[in-house]
């Protein structure tokens, strides 16, 4: 039975999965019932100098009929009372003192973080999450992404929590960045001891095309918000192996960003993250959907032979490298199974208008029947792209296949650096 | 007929494919692969852009999506009703490959349609005059398509329909679970908005007016008169009240009131769509005992077997193997259906005579042609009693063309609709070269 204890930077949580900061993550009552329903811990809802919130707050990008692929929110950090707010946690910690509770603050004077981080420990958090990432709102007013965008403010707020905290700091990283290295460097060098990324990336979600009017609505104006959600996945990940694969970077990280159940969970910890933290999927589908987490990843730390998380974080790192240590003589080439397709020739449209026109229809298509409808693929002009395989309605039909062309291995960088024998292009007519 | 009786007896009816919410449609329109080349496209008469109107679902641009139906066909929102879409467009969706459901075509054609319909989009005007008239035969699906193309083009078009109101079978023939009268109505309504059709009913060409005479008035003809009364069935007993044909009553009860009060066992004699129909409407309608008595058996019926799965869900039995050989009656009335059964080469079995009680008999075995008509039309040629035509829809006689049932024999409205079109197209041109 795998163990799916989670240690990141000391915080340690029966499984890896946390609520992120957030609205799941507003309440003692809210916080106990995701207990319950089986989440390792929780980063409750930033604490600061308590805010008045508008409404509306969120707004979502509809695909294919599902709301939400893509997040958006204007709301701010906690509206409620701080005392309310310390007592709850202390009561959490004291019903569930295996779960890992986070406080996630933002305030601006170094005597506020000093006073917001020492009732933080009196009421038992067993770590602290340092939000210089909210891009809406708080960034107007100095905090959150105003203090993430500026390496120097970064690290000096954070050497003042350091000062002070007796239990773990993980920064809460802003991706409204050029570049994230140097912004996770900064926590670092400010005596962080881990890292959480990504908060959500500055956005508008949409437009009122009838009234003229930015989304979300609020008294017939808008602002920019924070978008989140899983379109936003992608650039999570990327930003989490960016980190995890440079050599100066030494500390741990919690991903955060778009992750929706056990499988993207999984992708975040191949790629350098030690737990990871749900916010949009639970605002969507509730509490509910850690039971499949939790299943979704032990079984597949069964089948991988992982026995512990530590096995298997950062796993996909090595694999990440340049373009230009890519092996440009790797070919693969497109198989289309006669006995699945259907005939939809999607593949086939997809090619001539997005690809390298080397799918073309069967002579027989004419005839209707799914055998008739077998798109042919030229072989010789295939360049492995993948689009046919993506469009491709039918699981397994389409298969990339690799072909022994002759040459070997050789890189962009190779073929700079010693002259390397690269095959001829295909495709480029 | 446009004011029907809203009790008419075809209002106990409600829709066997209920109408899509906005919600419904768009979850079904975003499942559709959008397929390159589609087969669905193929199977369809008219050749409507399915793909295309489906993704307009999906994208809200319905307004977009109910005309690039209609730009195919006119009519597609009677097709979206009575399409047996199970064996075209939905019947050839690649989903039926893989194990899926197929997209419910005919269920998100209905929603655009619809929509436009209740929206009162309007997407055509006619053409500049050419100074050309057409006159049409009929004023069925076959007909009002063709018109409707033709003042496209700016031809002038009058339709001459013996019956008081034009619309065909569309209107008079389609199970009203299906569609009711006076929503075909609506359609005819909508398909004359364009303007510029002149409707001439209660004139009967070849009785009121004669071919020649329309030749006179018009530069080309377009032949669409349909089919005749329902054949009967020259056994003994075939006078008896209470023995009747199929469409006739079909007729009867959508547009009027039909008392079944006293018919509590009816036999249906046929194995096509229109006994399917009449069996299921009968059911439907109150009458407790409803047999199909048919020739042949359950897998060589021509009849869908769709619309048999669904007739005997209502309670339907059938008599497969059935011959009927003559009605047994007394004070005039039917009182049964004397039957023989048929071996499996057609043979009555020997001793197998039987009588089937009923107190009501609808004969749906086909209807007459009408080829006759044009008898004295040199040039153009009937078969087996429907006007020969060929590409363009054309007669043997320059000018004259066919579509619809009179022409095919009796097909699908999507059919009559496709060859409306596609003879005026042909007229077009013809007219076109002549100028």
């Amino acid at each position: 039975m795998p163990d799916l204890t989670s240690n990141t930077a000391g915080i340690i949580s029966p499984n890896p999965f946390w609520l992120a900061s957030a609205p799941p993550a507003n309440s003692g009552e809210q916080v106990m019932r995701a207990f319950d329903a089986g989440w390792g811990g929780a980063v409750w809802k930033t604490l600061g100098q308590p805010i008045q919130n508008v409404s509306s707050r969120f707004g979502a990008i509809r695909w294919k009929g599902a709301a939400g692929v893509g997040f958006n929110n204007i709301e701010l950090i906690t509206d409620r009372p701080l005392d309310v707010n310390f007592r709850e946690i202390a009561e959490v910690k004291k019903r569930y003192p295996k779960h890992a509770v986070i406080v996630s603050l933002m305030v601006e004077s170094k005597e506020e973080w000093r006073e917001m981080i020492m009732r933080s420990e009196d009421a038992g958090a067993d770590g602290l999450e340092l939000n210089f990432g909210c891009p809406h709102g708080m960034c107007e007013r100095g905090m959150g992404s105003a203090v993430g965008q500026e390496p120097t403010v970064n690290e000096r707020i954070t050497s003042w929590v350091k000062e002070y905290a007796n239990v773990p700091v993980l920064v809460k990283l802003t991706p409204n960045v050029g570049d994230i290295v140097p912004h996770g460097l900064a926590a670092q060098a400010g005596g962080a001891d881990g890292v959480s990324l990504i908060n959500t990336i500055k956005s508008i979600i949409g437009v009122d095309i009838d009234n003229f009017t930015p989304q979300p609505v609020v008294g017939g104006r808008s602002t920019n918000g924070g978008y989140c959600g899983a379109a936003v996945r992608p650039i999570a990940l990327h930003m989490c192996a960016a980190l995890a694969r440079d050599p100066r970077f030494n500390v741990p990280i919690s991903g955060i960003g778009g992750i929706t159940n056990w499988r993207d969970a999984v992708e975040f910890l191949l790629l350098g993250s030690s737990s990871v933290q749900v916010c949009t999927e639970v605002m969507l589908k509730g509490y509910r959907i850690v039971e499949d987490m939790n299943e979704g990843l032990n079984q597949y730390m069964k089948d991988k032979g992982f026995d512990t998380l530590d096995q298997m974080v950062g796993k996909a790192i090595p694999a990440y490298t340049e373009w230009g240590e890519l092996d440009l003589n790797f070919e693969i080439v497109a198989k289309i199974d006669s006995q699945s397709c259907i005939g939809c020739q999607a593949c086939l449209v997809a090619c001539h208008d997005g690809a390298h026109q080397c799918i073309h229809p069967s002579p027989t298509a004419a005839e209707l029947t799914p055998e008739s409808r077998v798109p042919i693929v030229d072989e010789s002009e295939c360049v492995g792209c993948n689009l046919c395989q993506i469009v491709c309605p039918v699981e397994g039909c389409i298969t990339m296949e690799q072909v022994d062309n002759g040459f070997g291995k050789a890189s962009w960088n190779d073929h700079l650096v010693r002259g390397a024998q690269l095959r001829p292009k295909k495709g480029a007519h | 007929m446009s004011k029907l009786p809203a009790d008419r007896s075809e209002s106990v009816f409600s829709d066997f494919k209920p109408a899509y919410s906005s919600n419904q449609a768009r979850v079904e329109a975003n499942r559709c692969l959008y397929c390159h080349d589609a087969p669905c496209i193929t199977a369809c008469p008219t050749g409507i852009d399915i793909p295309t109107f489906i993704r307009k679902i999906a994208t809200d641009n319905v307004r977009g999506s109910a005309r690039t139906i209609f730009d195919s066909n006119i009519l597609g929102m009677s097709c979206a009703r009575v399409c047996p879409v199970e064996v075209l467009c939905v019947g050839d969706c690649v989903y039926n490959h893989m194990g899926v459901p197929p997209i419910q075509i005919g269920k998100l054609q209905r929603y655009a349609t619809d929509a436009a319909f209740e929206a009162g989009w309007a997407f055509y005007e006619a053409g500049a005059d050419s100074g050309k008239s057409v006159g049409i035969v009929g004023g069925g699906p076959a007909a009002l398509a063709c018109a409707h193309r033709l003042r496209q083009d700016g031809h002038a078009v009058t339709i001459y329909d013996k019956r008081n109101h034009i619309g065909g079978l569309n209107a008079t023939g389609v199970a009203p679970y299906k569609m009711p009268a006076d929503r075909a109505m609506d359609e005819v309504d909508k398909v004359l908005a364009i303007g510029g059709i002149e409707v001439q009913t209660g004139v009967e060409v070849g009785a009121d007016v004669s071919f020649a005479e329309l030749e006179d008035r018009h530069d080309a003809l377009f032949l669409a008169f349909g089919l005749g009364p329902d054949s009967r069935l020259a056994v003994q007993g075939a006078e008896l009240a209470g023995v009747e044909g199929a469409v006739d009553f079909i007729e009867r009860f959508k547009t009027g009131i039909e008392d079944l009060s006293e018919v509590s066992r009816a036999i249906v004699v046929g194995g096509g769509n229109t006994a399917l129909d009449v069996v299921r409407e009968l059911r439907v309608l109150g009458v407790e005992q409803v047999t199909m008595a048919y020739r042949g058996t359950e897998a060589r019926m021509s009849g869908y077997a769709h619309e048999w799965a669904a007739a005997k869900v209502e309670g339907v039995v059938a008599a497969w193997q059935t011959q009927p050989i003559g009605f047994e009656g007394s004070d005039g009335k039917v009182t049964g259906v004397r039957c023989v059964r048929l071996d499996a080469n057609k043979k009555p079995i020997d001793g197998s005579e039987h009588v089937l009680p009923a107190d009501r008999v609808y004969l749906a075995i086909g209807q007459s042609k009408l080829g006759a008509l044009v008898d004295g039309l040199d040039g153009v040629e009937t078969e087996w009693g429907c006007v020969k035509v060929g590409a363009g829809q054309a007669t043997g006689r320059p000018g004259v063309y066919a579509g619809g049932d009179c022409a095919n024999g009796g097909k699908e409205v999507v059919n009559a609709v496709a060859e409306g079109r596609d003879a005026a197209i042909a007229i077009h041109a013809y007219l076109s070269a002549q100028a």
